[in-house]
């Protein structure tokens, strides 16, 4: 046995480290014994790596026409067959996962901060803080996905970073909700009380006691989330509201392989099964994560 | 030290309203180590949380330590005034290891060679150096108390109100742990408020005894006559015999009573 | 081991839980043995000596980490270790219960107490609607709460440590079990309510033929209330004796603790400890 297994489980750890890697090694061992968490994490892990490594996956490059291939079905030479332009697909793809991932990161790192934010510092406030932080996130719960993106595409023109804007907007209400019926339950709890009577302030309450308990819960909703982001993103991309026409963007792709959507089913095919996929493993991931991070199922 | 007068606490709305506490009164001097012990639901803790200032709504006089029992305790009132609160299992915080538990009161005060003391404070509790990265869940009921005790007395507060300190304990770690207490109260001339469902604890730690039922002070004495059982009150005399030993007839009597 | 005239309804043969650590492994429970009939046993012993942990491995909740091992843990015949996982959970909840040492801890905190014992009855198919809802108020009413209907509509924590002690010790009760596992069901009551509730687990006991595990710190308690007593030190059993034979105990732990019982008319002075004998420590007390 590895002396990293025994300094992974023993009973007494001796380091904070030390400590914290044995509950991320207990975690992991939860995780790996979930077969559809497992393939939720391959996927997402593909989706990444064709991210980081397009240049040396794609086979062509995601953007040079060549109108003499144009429609050609899928082929040795273009594996899934190329576009009404002459671009390989699965070039496009791949780059395109680069504009996917780019579009769920920053929404994640938009939403996520701030809903939890918010929803901690309303749970464990309280009073008059609560009632406004809550009633401004039923204000921006109200707002439907879509038109506000329709609008403010309309505004300051389409783009990836004006739809990460209309996703993120939307996206925290959830996630503050979801932190505000956590932190109620954790606020009352005899840990807080100690924390009080030692002297911590309010502040530090929050971020040091309360948020710790409140992170996990609200990362899983996160992964869960990602399934839809990438979705809407797709949906702006066909209306054309997302990523501006030569960028390989999944749903702009769809959109242009509609009109031969009979005839040359692989145009609007191949990208759409991409987004299934991409969606699908979000949603596996998170489930597994539920399994291992939610301390109510350990 | 500690003079409480008319203190009054409830709890909840409507047709739900408890009063926990229901109007008591008792002095503590400087110094002096006062047991509270009483009926189960009698609103002991509640006394205790509200001297330490985690009781919102309270009315009543009650001044601590010299000066009035602040409606928001600062941080210097939080240094004098330590709880060790009853339930070792809720109140040590899940996702922290008892390194980090312990760190926590010397950080928010600024309190430096925190390793040195935090390690102090394990030996102080009768724990072994090993137990000082474990997480809550992997103690022992018993070793989580001792880490509860070990967290108030970081801060060497001139006020130590303990909730049951001991309840988790075994009788010879809880010699252990009343010993040491005994001995700090000694050397620093700390003031004790101490809650006990037992009577033989009380009597070996207190100077004066409040007995609390449904809320009230029913009666107070002091040690010696706790010990010869010279008892006033039917609440006290019934805790007496129940004490001891277990006789099922005392549950008779009490339901007749209660 | 069994009282005479009393069929064994749980044998524990050579039980070991451990958790893996560096140097092997650090076991909390190693090698111990006994049987209970329809009768009252005890455990004591120091903190951290295994105790909690035996309860745990009988109802087969050990924290993932851990490892349970036996020759033989059989409840009622049955070989536990080797039941499916799903009998082994319906068996727990039905026939044998277990109040843990945290008993406000192990209450769902976002739920009402009396909703969730009456869920108890509902889920076990004994009562439902509205009756399931009497006989939990019933139960409260039982281990002497005084506002019942209050209490059924709290949340835990709104609840002194008491309360939730008592309810916990309702919700196990509902389902009448064969065996009852109670990890220091009573440390937070006051003696007079301590007494009352022992009594309606003593009524089981004698009545029902319910078996009881008791896991308490309070020596004298035990001495009275139960039939054996079972002493544990380091994860095993260094003495069983019978209850009123406490006082002459053998073991010179066993001896020491006993010395360790504060008194009432004890007076002020330091409390006589257990000198943590060397023999002892030898035996691998807890790292
Ligand atoms: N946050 C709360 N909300 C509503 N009621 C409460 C709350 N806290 C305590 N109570 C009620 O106040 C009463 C007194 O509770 P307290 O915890 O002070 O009792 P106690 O004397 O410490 O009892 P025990 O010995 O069982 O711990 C109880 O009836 C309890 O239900
Ligand atoms: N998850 C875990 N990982 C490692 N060690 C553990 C874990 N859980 C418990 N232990 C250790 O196992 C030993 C036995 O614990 P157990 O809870 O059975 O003690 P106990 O006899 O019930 O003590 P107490 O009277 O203090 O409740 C303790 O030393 C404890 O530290
Ligand atoms: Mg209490
Ligand atoms: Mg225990």
């Amino acid at each position: 046995m590895g002396g990293w297994r025994a300094y992974l489980t023993t009973a007494s750890p001796r380091s904070r480290r030390q400590a914290a890697l044995q509950r991320a090694w207990l975690g992991w061992l939860t995780f790996r014994t979930n077969p559809a968490a497992m393939l939720g994490l391959g996927i997402v892990s593909a989706l990444v790596l064709c991210a980081a490594a397009a240049p040396w996956l794609a086979t062509h490059s995601p953007i040079e026409q060549d109108l003499v291939r144009r429609l050609a079905p899928p082929s040795a030479e273009h594996w899934l067959g190329t576009d009404e332009l002459g671009r390989d697909i699965y070039s496009r793809i791949v780059y395109g996962a680069r504009i996917t991932l780019r579009i769920v990161a920053l929404v994640a790192v938009i939403i996520g901060p701030i809903g939890l934010a918010i929803g901690c510092l309303a749970g464990t406030l309280g009073g008059a803080v609560d009632a406004v932080l809550m009633r401004l996130t039923d204000v921006f719960l109200a707002f439907p996905r879509l038109v506000l993106a329709l609008a403010l595409t309309a505004a300051l023109g389409p783009g990836i970073e004006n739809a990460v804007i209309a996703i993120g907007l939307t996206g925290w209400p959830p996630l503050a909700r979801l932190a505000r019926a956590e932190t109620l339950t954790i606020r009352r709890s005899d840990f807080i009380a100690a924390a009080r009577v030692i002297g911590a302030s309010q502040l530090r309450i929050v971020a040091v006691h309360v948020v710790p308990l409140c992170l996990p819960s609200v990362i899983i909703r996160l992964t869960l989330d990602m399934a839809g982001v990438i979705l809407i993103a797709a949906g702006l991309g066909f209306l054309g509201l997302g990523a501006t026409p030569p960028s390989p963007e999944w749903g702009a792709m769809i959109a242009t392989g509609r009109k031969f959507v009979l005839d040359q089913w692989w145009i609007a095919a191949m990208p759409g099964l991409a987004i299934c996929a991409a969606s699908l493993g979000f949603n596996l991931l998170g489930d597994g994560l539920r399994d291992v991070l939610d301390p109510k199922l350990r | 030290m500690i003079a409480v007068r008319d203190l009054t606490v409830r709890f909840g709305l409507g047709a739900d309203v408890v009063t926990a506490v229901g109007g008591i009164g008792f002095d503590v001097r400087a110094g002096e180590s006062f047991g509270i012990v009483g009926e189960s639901g009698s609103g002991k803790s509640t006394v205790l949380r509200a001297l330490a200032g985690l009781v919102d709504d309270w009315s009543g006089a009650v001044s601590v330590a010299g000066a009035p029992l602040p409606r928001r305790p600062d941080r210097a009132f939080r240094r004098r005034v330590q709880l060790v609160l009853q339930d070792p299992y809720a109140s040590l915080h899940p996702r922290q290891t008892v390194d980090r538990i312990l760190a926590e009161p010397l950080a928010v005060h600024g309190i430096p060679d925190a390793d040195r003391r935090i390690v102090d404070a394990l030996a102080a509790v009768g724990l072994d150096a090993s137990f000082r990265f474990r997480y809550p869940h992997q103690l022992s009921g018993g070793q989580r108390q001792r880490v509860a005790v070990a967290r108030a007395l970081l801060l060497d507060p001139e006020i130590l109100l303990l909730d049951e300190p001991t309840s988790a304990l075994d009788v010879s770690v809880q010699a252990e742990v009343l010993n040491l207490l005994r001995k700090l109260r000694r050397e620093r001339r700390m003031t004790f408020v101490l809650v006990s469902h037992n009577l033989a604890v009380v009597a070996n730690m207190c100077d004066r005894v409040a007995v609390m039922t449904g809320g009230l002070i029913v009666e107070q004495l002091d040690a010696p006559r706790l010990a010869a059982g010279t008892v006033t009150h039917e609440y006290t005399s019934a805790l007496l015999r129940a004490s001891a030993g277990y006789d099922r007839s005392h549950g008779a009597h009490d339901a007749a009573m209660g | 081991m069994t009282a005479p005239g009393t069929p064994a309804i749980l044998e524990v043969d050579d039980l070991r839980v451990a958790f893996p650590t560096r140097g092997g492994l650090v076991h909390a429970v190693r090698g111990v043995s006994f049987s209970v009939g329809r009768e009252k046993v005890a455990i004591v012993g120091e903190s951290g000596s295994g105790k909690s942990m035996t309860g745990r491995a009988i109802i087969g909740a050990v924290p993932r980490t851990g490892t349970v091992t036996a020759k033989r843990l059989a409840f009622d015949g049955m070989d536990l270790l080797a039941l499916p996982p799903a009998r082994r959970r319906a068996l727990a909840g039905r026939r044998i219960a277990m109040v843990l040492q945290d008993p406000k801890f192990s209450l769902n905190p976002v739920m009402r107490v009396g909703e969730q014992i009456a869920e108890g009855f509902r889920v076990h198919g004994i009562a439902r609607g509205a009756e399931a809802r009497d006989r939990a108020l019933a139960m409260l009413e039982a281990v002497r709460i005084r506002d019942p209907g209050r209490v059924y509509r709290a949340y835990p924590h709104e609840l002194s440590g008491g309360m939730g002690q008592r309810a916990m010790i309702a919700m196990m009760l509902a389902p009448g079990p064969d065996l009852l596992i109670a990890d220091e069901p009573t440390s937070a009551l006051d003696v007079t309510v301590q007494a009352q509730v022992l009594a309606i687990i003593d009524d089981l006991v004698s009545r029902s033929g319910m078996g009881l595990i008791f896991i308490s710190h309070d020596l004298d308690l035990v001495a009275r209330f139960c039939d054996r007593v079972i002493v544990m030190l380091a994860g095993r059993i260094v003495e069983s004796v019978a209850a009123s034979d406490l006082r002459r105990v053998s073991h010179p732990y066993a001896q020491g603790l006993l010395r360790c019982v504060p008194r009432i008319d004890g007076g002020q002075g330091d409390l006589p400890t257990l000198s943590r004998d060397a023999i002892w420590r030898a035996e691998g007390s807890a790292p």
